[in-house]
């Protein structure tokens, strides 16, 4: 400093860039935001970390040797599969390396993927919408500040995520199971992760509304889910325009290729570079794209408490049938593709001597059980938005006006049955037009769609489930999705993993005669749709005896 | 004739929490009731008993003549409820949030519909999650108003509207009042409460501890009286006469209570009396008497009173 500036009069200093920066606070907020999902980050790693190692340590027991090896190499290479959890990599020799990476590695990066999203929009668009975040920026608080407290906390999730994968999978010493694989696959989970952290950063910048924002965040992942689906089975190079493919790129336990991460790390810089350059040129709580003014009265629609159900769903459920269409007609024609695979394996008789069915039918049971479980995603979700409603106070004045109590969840409950049936016969009849297009027999749509209708009962003890326990105890409403994800991993692994077929029952999609490769059976479908209607009215019961709470 | 409301020995618990520890409530039908009492106290915990809410653990809220549990459906009928903090959908306009509620109860009148919307200065096309505070309220008001119901229960209506919109608030629940409805208003805008109001609850700690007319009560405490005497005047000593303090130009203020207040403008006619000014007791005064713990309310009064003295020596000035 000149003498000339020092000997002037004391001026106020100026601002240093450390004090109007604009990310001031960010330490105090990335402290904050992991002291409020200090359950939940840790269950998410926990839960994706058990499953993951879980599921690993298990193929051994159930390959015990090199023939039984083989022999699961035969059954799993096929386009059907293939297309469910990616493509076989290797020379040939299935090793339980190989083996964890095929089968768990697109699977898990999709989980991984739903966590990102979710914790995400939970800390940034989340926080605007319920205003939250005004609060927070009105102190000395960069503004960037929150947006990139929350990037970096998922971005820390997806690093300690990879690393206890690595050595959750490296540690049991599995034969073949490498600490490099191991490294390798976490690091290929933990990007994909990162991927979308991205995409929900990006997403969370353009709408008002949370839901939104992980909605259209989660249909990039069914996208990507597809597009490498597609790849896997019919042109690799596909593949390469999906995050998911990607990862499988590494090939874990067998090439342990690091290089094909460069892209889903630099995917991931640019989507967060773009995130913070739209979060430039917005205000705080409004969307870049923004929101236009509506209808001052109420339509003919809007009348009852089934009106409001709908209005309230009926964005999820036109993302849903446009999803699952979309699904349907990319999968229906891979079922021609699996019956020239399926029907030449002797393995195949060997494995279910007394199944008359052909190849184009097993799998297209196969893809029907695993649309079926989806189907009751949003089923459940019409029920499970009630507790969120209740808990944001608008249940209240609902409950106020001449409105009885059970009328008001029996509606929604009617959605949602008519809901899942739609939906079903939206992922039936898409399937069956793709597969009866491919193969020029177009009773398939028939076929498919009565097939895919034939889970309603299972899909309305999952709504039950969720009913019962939003009548009786809503707290842990929420739980209710625990029995989705069972049943997919009872579809997925269920055999793969030799679970007991006592357990295997507790999943309500079990019960259900898998058409059309076994026969239709009636009796299974009475009972599900009774244990139903029992759920369902035992929650009629609760719901008006118990308080309607705020928060 | 039945009270609208009634109220008896309501308790509800909270796992170890006890919101309301024995409440004792009595709207009689046409009155304008005001509800008041500090955060946490229990009004919002009473009031949604009140709407079948929530069950009470023990005693009695009959609402209508009617169980305010049982027969919760068909008493909704007859009521109308304004929440303190109303969440819309998101993905509904106020007009069709307005709209919805008047279908639910039956009774959808348009022509009130539009009035109050023009009165409130509502846009009804705006998206639910696209409304201030504010105007989230003025829907719920206008749906809850639109309604030709008996009973209207408002749990602190007004929070988040400006003072115009709590004028035009205030205009319309005297014109309902005068139609003969019955009004339970929690607010904690006391001056609203008492032009509202002609009856008074206060809750502390899940119990009432005032309940009556305004006038009634206002009778108990003690009135503010600034006056100003010929000659000299000794009021120490004289009942009734609190925190007497003694300005340098011959003018006194202190309180007086109110049924000792013949004998002390006794004393002062007898001085002369040059000019000589009452204020009743406000309801902030009686509020804030409640407002402490039990053990410190006397204390807390006597602060009052000497903050209240303060004001009015300061509104005195500026009569001059």
């Amino acid at each position: 400093m000149s003498a000339a500036t020092a000997t002037r009069p004391a001026q106020p200093a100026p601002p240093t860039p450390a004090r109007t920066g604009e990310l001031r606070g960010l330490g105090t907020l990335v402290r904050f935001a992991l002291r409020r999902d200090r359950m939940r980050l840790p269950m998410w790693i926990l839960g994706i970390l058990l499953a993951t190692v879980g599921t690993a340590v298990s193929f051994p027991a159930s390959y015990p040797d090199a023939e039984a090896r083989a022999g699961a190499l035969l059954t799993i290479d096929n386009p059907g599969t293939t297309a469910l959890i990616g493509a076989v990599y290797g020379d040939g020799d299935y090793t339980y390396g190989i083996i964890t990476g095929h089968n768990l590695l697109v699977l898990i990066s999709a989980i991984v993927a739903l966590m990102s999203v979710f914790t995400l929009v939970r800390h940034t668009r989340a926080e605007e919408e319920s205003e939250r975040v005004e609060l927070v920026r009105s102190g000395p608080v960069g503004r960037f500040a929150p947006t990139a407290a929350a990037m970096i906390v998922v971005i820390a999730a997806n690093l300690v995520l990879a690393l206890v994968l690595a050595l959750g999978l490296g540690s049991p010493g599995i034969d073949t199971v490498t600490w490099a694989g191991s490294f390798v696959f976490g690091a290929a989970v933990g990007s994909v992760g990162l991927v979308f952290a991205g995409i929900a950063a990006v997403t969370a910048q353009m709408t008002e509304n949370a839901r939104t924002a992980s909605s259209a965040a989660g249909l990039v992942l069914a996208a990507a889910y597809v597009v490498r689906a597609l790849g896997d089975v019919s042109n690799e190079t596909l593949s390469w325009f999906s995050p998911l493919g990607w990862a499988q790129a590494t090939e874990p336990y067998y090439a342990d290729d690091w290089a094909p991460l460069l892209l889903p790390v630099g995917a991931a810089v640019v989507l967060l570079v773009m995130a913070v350059a739209l979060n430039r040129r917005r205000d705080v709580g409004a969307g870049v794209l923004g929101s236009r003014p509506g209808p001052a009265r109420a339509g003919a629609g809007l009348r009852g408490p089934f009106g409001l159900a709908w209005r309230s769903n009926r964005g999820t459920l036109i993302g849903w049938t446009v999803g699952l269409g979309i699904f349907g007609l990319l999968y229906g024609p891979v079922l021609s593709e699996a019956s020239t695979y399926l029907e030449d394996l002797p393995i195949m008789a060997e494995f279910m001597p007394d199944i008359d069915a052909s190849g184009e039918e097993l799998f297209a049971a196969t893809v029907l059980l695993v649309g079926a479980i989806l189907c009751a995603v949003p089923p459940l979700q019409v029920v499970l938005r009630l507790r969120a409603e209740e808990a944001a106070g608008r249940v209240g004045p609902l409950l106020t006006t001449p409105l009885p109590r059970w009328r008001w969840l029996g509606a929604n409950l009617m959605l949602s049955v008519l809901g899942g049936a739609w939906l079903l016969t939206v992922l039936g009849f898409s399937i069956g037009l793709g597969a009866g297009h491919s193969m020029e027999d177009y009773s398939w749509v028939g076929t498919s769609t009565i097939a895919a209708v034939s889970y309603l009962p299972a899909v309305a003890v999952v709504m039950g489930l969720g009913a019962l326990l939003l009548g009786w105890a809503p707290r842990i409403a929420a739980w209710s999705w625990a029995l989705v994800g069972f049943a997919m991993i009872v579809a997925y692994f269920g055999g793969i993993l030799d679970l007991p077929q006592s357990l295997m029952d507790a999943s309500p999609f079990e019960h259900v005669p898998e058409q059309p490769a076994f026969d239709f059976d009636g009796r299974p479908l009475a009972w599900l749709s009774l244990v139903a209607v029992a759920l369902s009215g035992v929650s009629l019961v609760g719901i008006r005896r118990r308080d309607v709470r705020e928060a | 004739m039945n009270p609208a409301i009634e109220i008896r020995n309501l308790v509800k618990t909270f796992g170890p929490t006890r919101a309301l520890d024995g409440v004792n409530l009595t709207v009689q039908p046409g009155q304008v009731h005001g509800f008041l009492g500090p955060n946490g106290a229990g009004k919002s915990t009473t009031i949604r008993v009140l709407l079948g809410l929530l069950r009470p653990d023990s005693g009695t809220a009959t609402v209508l003549g009617g169980d305010a549990w049982t027969d919760a459906v068909a008493l909704h009928h007859r009521l109308a409820y304004v929440p303190g903090d109303v969440s819309l959908w998101p993905n509904l306009t106020g007009g069709e949030a307005i709209d919805l509620f008047a279908r639910l109860r039956g009774t959808a009148d348009r022509h009130r519909r539009d009035d109050l919307i023009e009165r409130f200065d509502l846009d009804p096309t705006k998206k639910g999650r696209t409304y201030s505070k504010g105007n989230r309220q003025k829907v719920a008001i206008v749906a809850a108003l639109a309604a030709d119901v008996e009973l209207l229960v408002l749990d602190e209506p007004t929070s988040g509207l400006d003072p115009l919109m709590e004028a035009v608030f205030a205009e319309v629940i005297a014109e309902e009042n005068a139609k003969g409805r019955t009004v339970l208003l929690s607010s904690h805008t006391l001056a609203q409460v008492e032009k509202l109001c002609e009856h008074i609850s206060i809750i502390r700690s899940g119990r009432i501890v005032e309940s009556g007319s305004l006038a009634q009560m206002r009778h108990l405490m003690r009135t503010t009286v600034d006056v100003v005497t010929a000659d000299p005047v000794d009021l120490s000593g004289v009942a009734g006469v609190h925190d007497l303090a003694d300005d340098d130009d011959g003018a006194l203020r202190m309180d007086v209570d109110t049924e000792h207040l013949d004998e002390v403008i006794g004393h002062l006619h007898a001085a002369g009396i040059r000019s000589l000014q009452a204020h009743p007791p406000t309801l902030e005064q009686l509020f804030m008497r409640h407002y402490g713990s039990a053990e410190t309310g006397e204390r807390a009064a006597a602060d009052t009173a000497t903050a209240r003295t303060g004001t009015a020596g300061d509104s005195q000035a500026a009569d001059r």
